[in-house]
């Protein structure tokens, strides 16, 4: 029979797979950006993250955003510091990329390119998915 | 099961909201805990005490207030979301509470799912 | 995995979107909007029927109600927000919104 310690896990010892579903492109909607700062508070608890980008997603790590003139603020280059705030697993969809006549030259940060498939096994592997 | 729910739309606008609160309500009678609400994105405004809608509607305001206060639910506004569109302690309706996000980073370690409404 | 779509197949591409992510006997949740894709007689009946052959589909029926929509395309299954919670506690929730 297991310890009651061992049985009883403070939420400090939980970790937890969360995935943020970037789906969304930037400026038309707050989503990208305010998702984003939800991923750098989250990154702070030793969890298993990972993001995806897909759909419209792609467009918010484009490179060459410039919203002066819409009056908006920039953010795209902050997810650049995501892998030095622990979030390392930053997939983008292959098919995304391309219905958008995009290649991973065109993006601002690092990521790992997945299909279809590959982006349906690892959200199926997740305990809590962060649309976005 | 414990659940948590994340809203991230404002009331009226959207239905996400009452989608969100007929769920919490389905899933309080079928004996689970929705041990928390975290209103983000637009999703603040629905913690705004200067709701005022016409008599013949729905408050959404006031139906998460009281189900906040009778049922233990915790409702929180996060801070940064709420700044941004004017949600301060001030305007903040009973039974809800500001913090930040690292409130929605415990609601989704500490449950068992987390069901996300928005549009 | 549960899939929730919450807007109409016509004006948004979520549904078709999402459709790509299910697996076989993935459960998809219609609500909101996103109930008129399970009505009869529409050009997206084709597509609901295939998806049908593959997945499972769901429409919330207080959703429906409210939009007057009195039936749904055969295998289509209603269910309350009760059976929403149920779907939930069963599978991890994939908001496709």
């Amino acid at each position: 029979m297991a310890n009651p310690e061992e049985i009883e896990e403070s939420s400090d010892e939980i970790v937890k797979k969360m995935m943020f579903v970037m789906r969304k492109a930037p400026h038309g909607t707050i989503n990208p950006y305010e998702g984003l700062e939800v991923m750098l508070i989250v990154a702070a608890y030793d969890q298993d993250l990972s993001a995806v980008f897909l759909d419209d997603g792609v467009y918010a790590i484009k490179k060459g955003q410039d919203p002066k003139e819409i009056g908006v603020k920039d953010f795209s280059t902050t997810f650049r510091v995501l892998p030095g705030y622990g979030i390392e697993k930053i997939y983008v969809e292959k098919e995304s990329l391309e219905n958008r006549g995009l290649t991973v030259e065109d993006l601002l940060l690092e990521v790992e390119v997945v299909d279809k498939s590959e982006v349906t096994k690892l959200m199926q592997e997740q305990d809590v998915l962060f649309p976005f | 099961m414990k659940f948590g729910i994340l809203i991230l739309e404002g009331p009226y606008q959207h239905q996400s909201s009452d989608s969100a609160y007929n769920f919490a309500i389905a899933a309080l009678e079928k004996g689970h805990e929705v041990s928390g609400v975290f209103l983000y994105n637009d999703g603040v405004n629905n913690a705004t005490s200067f709701g005022d809608p016409p008599q013949d509607d729905r408050n959404v305001q006031e139906k998460w207030s009281k189900l906040a206060q009778e049922k233990g639910i915790d409702i929180v506004v996060c801070i940064a979301a709420g700044k941004r569109r004017g949600l301060i302690d001030d305007n903040l309706i009973k039974g809800t509470r500001i913090s930040g996000l690292g409130q929605l980073t415990d609601l989704a370690i500490s449950t068992d799912r987390l069901v996300t409404f928005g549009d | 995995m549960l899939f929730t779509v919450n807007k109409s197949p016509f004006l948004f591409g979520h549904l078709d979107s999402c459709l790509q992510y299910a697996i076989k006997d993935t459960p998809i949740l219609l609500i909101e909007d996103g109930v008129y894709a399970a009505s009869k007689g529409t050009s997206y009946e084709k597509k609901l029927k295939e998806a049908l052959g593959k997945f499972e589909i769901y429409a919330l029926g207080p959703d429906l109600k409210a939009r007057g929509i009195a039936s749904v395309i055969d295998g289509v299954k209603i269910v309350d927000y009760a059976g929403f919670v149920d779907l939930a506690e069963k599978h991890n929730v994939a908001p496709w919104i």
